[in-house]
């Protein structure tokens, strides 16, 4: 009898510290390869694809981002094409802290870093599909103010907007369209395509390591937060 | 055995529908021809005898993402929709040539028709005469424009404010290509939805001509 008391005594201080122990929130980052299979997206320097760069710059990030444990979730692998509903779906089931939209182009310079152009709305659990984002609109504001400081930290140009991304506006996760273009000298002239691997490089570390500020940011832990209850 | 008041009714109501529908085709012939005429009508070029008036053409700049304010004496005529098409159509000029800062090949032929109607989403009744412009892009148009995301959006934004600069009524731009619904411009930027002019990026600068 006092033996049976004592094992619920311990089975109730064990559940009470594993209660403790749970609000401990993996930090998840979704990189979405923008384009793929018959979808090519833009056509770069050399004949090479967007969907190409796109993929190799996901690949990158995510072992850059694994390396510093960091948990990733891709919403492809290989040149497969995905409707943008999937895309979203991969990042909504994901709980993510940050959900990057990886492109590419020849047009301008630097790099583009876009937002939703939704107007911002209280996040609430069952979201419309199609406007999901805009509960995440200031969080991925913020996102975008993190990732600007660290590239022009790096010595990159980067230009910040607003735009309407069916990937995007679905997403229910702090999310940026990241869209790498050529890295021009004084003059204007290229001095690094998106195709070029050390570009491609120094990109995705700035990239990583702004991730690792934005984890730590408040905002991102209000993100998760806001996820579970809105 | 069918009586024969049956047979009668059959045969006339089967008459019936054999004529309206000949009546339903025959309308929608017209209807197609007058559309038709409609394009062939539509003036691709302001007509010389207009007057010549100031037009505000926000340009696209590839190398900043911004807008700038460029002022154009343009022959423009009386009907809004068709300045519309005119000053839009100029504008698609600018990025045709070979020194933009933000090239799109196409120019004034790119935009087929712009339609004003009423507003739909004019809720709080602030601008009782709110106007929404349907921009009809040919896919000659969409097709040759550069795939990227601050390139098309650059596009979308500088006709959105390009169209509020000279009708400031106009709130609210949707955009069709060939006259129907397409999923985005040239692989990014989403057209199904409707742009708010107040949306667009801030304007830097401004030049006149």
């Amino acid at each position: 009898m006092l033996g049976a008391a004592a094992t619920l005594l311990m089975l109730t201080a064990c559940a009470g510290a594993q209660a403790q122990a749970a609000p401990q929130q993996r930090f998840v980052v979704v990189l979405d390869a923008a384009h793929g299979g018959d979808d090519s997206g833009g056509r770069l320097t050399n004949g090479q694809m967007e969907k190409t760069v796109t993929l190799a710059l996901s690949v990158r990030l995510r072992s850059m981002l694994n390396a510093r444990g960091i948990t990733v979730v891709t919403t492809r692998e290989a040149d497969a094409a995905m409707e943008a509903d999937r895309r979203a779906g991969i990042a909504n089931h994901s709980k993510a802290g940050a959900c990057l939209s990886l492109h590419a182009t020849e047009s301008g310079g630097g790099v583009h870093l876009f937002t939703s152009s939704l107007a911002p709305a209280q996040a609430v659990r069952f979201a419309a599909w199609k406007t999901a984002q805009a509960g995440y609109v200031t969080r991925s504001l913020a996102l975008a103010g993190v990732l600007n400081s660290a590239l022009a930290g790096a010595a990159m140009k980067v230009t910040l907007g607003r735009t309407a991304l069916a990937g995007v506006d679905s997403m229910a996760c702090p999310a940026v369209a990241v869209e790498m273009a050529p890295e021009r000298g004084a003059d204007g002239k290229i001095t690094a395509e998106p195709t070029d691997a050390d570009y491609q490089a120094r990109v995705v570390a700035t990239l990583a390591s702004a991730l690792l500020a934005w984890r730590a940011n408040p905002q991102q832990d209000a993100a998760q937060t806001g996820a579970r209850q809105p | 055995m069918i009586p024969r008041y049956q047979k009668i009714l059959f045969f006339v109501l089967l008459a019936l529908a054999l004529g309206m529908g000949g009546l339903l085709w025959h309308l929608r012939q017209r209807a197609h021809e007058r559309l038709l005429a409609g394009e062939d009508s539509a003036p691709t070029q302001a007509p010389a005898v207009a007057p010549t008036e100031q037009a505000t053409l926000e340009v696209a700049n590839d190398m900043d993402g911004s807008l700038v304010s460029e002022v154009q004496a343009l022959p423009l005529p009386a009907d809004p929709g068709q300045r519309a098409r005119l000053i839009v159509g100029r504008l698609l000029d600018l990025y045709a040539q070979a020194d933009a800062m933000h090239p799109v090949t196409g120019g004034a032929p790119g935009v087929a028709q712009v339609f004003l109607m009423p507003a739909p989403d004019a809720k709080d009744g602030s601008d009782p005469n709110a106007q929404m412009a349907v921009v009809n892009l040919t896919a000659a148009f969409a097709s040759s424009h550069p795939s990227g995301l601050e390139s098309e959006m650059l596009t979308v934004s500088s006709i959105c404010a390009t169209l509020h600069a000279n009708l400031p009524h106009v709130t609210e731009v949707r955009f069709l290509v060939n006259g129907e619904q397409r999923a985005n411009l040239a692989g990014h930027v989403d057209l199904t939805r409707t742009y708010l002019t107040t949306d667009s990026p801030a304007t830097t600068g401004g030049s006149t001509q």
